[in-house]
């Protein structure tokens, strides 16, 4: 129980043990732990960028989503007044054709009473003809005659 | 043997037994072998435990072996940084060995005081003290180290002249010189010899509770060592705690220029 040698040989050791500390223990611990705060830090400012990014995007898309809003509904306003036009458009067509088609019937109706007529005027004539055949006999020639008779026809038509 | 010395010479002579160093030489040259052999062992397991740690230290996820050498990395950092205020690089490797190294010489307090001795006399060891600070070598070693960083210091940062100044002119002025000189000198000696005495007077005082303990009956020992041991465990890492945190505050007085 006195001070001896023993005292200087666990001053040296004390000294050899701080050393190593100083030199091998402390800066690598020590460093991982600034380094891993570091990190942390640079996580959650990352962290708070990242929610203020999505904000911005947000709002971006609320912007995107607007003006897509707008868009549709002035195509959709364009498409209606196309489609309006459409119809017009093909209201006038059917009208002309109608009218084409009335027109083409007229003319149509009219050949048709032409040659009605023609044919009429054919069988008058050759009504007349063999009724004034039989009336004069085998005197009258339908070749020696047909002046007077196309004369006749004219007058009918 | 323990045993038998106890049987031969009654209570005292167990106490002594369990009391006295394996040593060799003479007077002052005499090397208190188990102090210095348990001591190295322990300094050799703290400094194994982190430098396995710091190997393998990364800033990612750690391990557990790097979170517990962490956690006392930022325990001892914080008691460093809350009374120091300089910048240092010994001071905090140095405050971490202490706590690490007197933590373990005092958890040897917690070994049944029998066993080790026993382990001795069976490889022919007569005597072995276990706990390095029930030795006043191994306390004043430490103590004495951190006084001789405290005088380096004080020079070091306010100069010869100015260390000098201090010790001459405080607190009273220059009319009291010697009384002043007397009054720090005095303050500065009382600082490693009141923090060796005091770790050592807590844990060998802890130590012959235990051996007293261990005279008593069998069926009482546990009733009375548990709760002591238990105590303990407060007792030891109080006084690891109270080494570093006043080894801290005397360096950083000694860094602060007046």
């Amino acid at each position: 129980m006195s001070i001896n040698a023993t005292l200087i040989g666990q001053m040296i050791t004390f000294a050899l043990l701080v050393w190593f500390t100083m030199k091998y223990i402390w800066p690598p611990l020590f460093d991982s732990l600034e380094e891993r705060r570091k990190k942390i830090a640079d996580g959650l400012a990352a962290a708070e960028r990242g929610q203020e990014e999505i904000l911005l995007a947000e709002k971006k898309a609320k912007g995107v989503l607007k003006q897509a809003k707008e868009q549709s509904t002035e195509i959709v306003g364009l498409a209606q007044k196309r489609a309006n036009e459409i119809v017009e458009e093909s209201k006038d067509t059917a009208k002309k054709e109608g009218e084409r088609l009335i027109l083409a019937a007229k003319a149509q109706i009219e050949q048709e009473i032409q040659q009605a007529k023609e044919g009429l005027r054919q069988q008058v004539a050759d009504l007349a003809l063999s009724a004034a055949e039989q009336i004069l006999g085998a005197e009258i020639d339908k070749a020696k005659h047909q002046d007077i008779i196309s004369k006749v026809s004219n007058q009918l038509g | 043997m323990a045993s038998e010395v106890h049987a031969a010479e009654g209570a005292t002579g167990y106490i002594i037994h369990h009391l006295t160093p394996l040593h060799v030489g003479e007077g002052f040259w005499t090397l208190n072998l188990d102090t210095l052999f348990i001591s190295a062992v322990l300094g050799g397991l703290f400094v194994w435990f982190f430098k396995t740690a710091a190997e393998k230290a990364t800033s990612g996820v750690p391990g557990l072996v790097q979170n517990f050498a962490e956690m006392l990395i930022e325990f001892v950092d914080t008691q460093v940084k809350d009374s120091f205020h300089g910048h240092s690089k010994l001071i905090a490797p140095l405050a971490l060995t202490i706590f690490c190294w007197v933590f373990l010489w005092n958890f040897m307090d917690l070994f049944p005081v029998d066993i080790f001795p026993l382990i001795g006399s069976m490889m022919g060891i007569e005597y072995l003290r276990v706990v390095p600070s029930t030795d006043l070598n191994a306390t004043f070693a430490m103590s004495i180290s951190v006084f001789c960083l405290i005088i380096f210091y004080s020079i070091k940062i306010k100069g010869p002249w100015g260390f000098a100044k201090e010790l001459m002119f405080q607190p009273f002025g220059p009319w009291l010189l010697p009384f002043n000189l007397l009054l720090k000198l005095v303050e500065e000696i009382a600082k490693p010899i009141s923090l060796a005495l005091r770790l050592f007077g807590n844990l060998y005082a802890g130590e012959l509770i235990f051996i007293l303990i261990a005279l008593l009956p069998w069926y009482i020992q546990p009733v009375l060592s548990f709760p002591w041991a238990i105590f303990h465990i407060l007792i030891i890492t109080l006084q690891a705690f109270i080494f570093m945190v006043l080894t801290i505050v005397y360096l950083s007085m000694a860094h602060e220029d007046h």
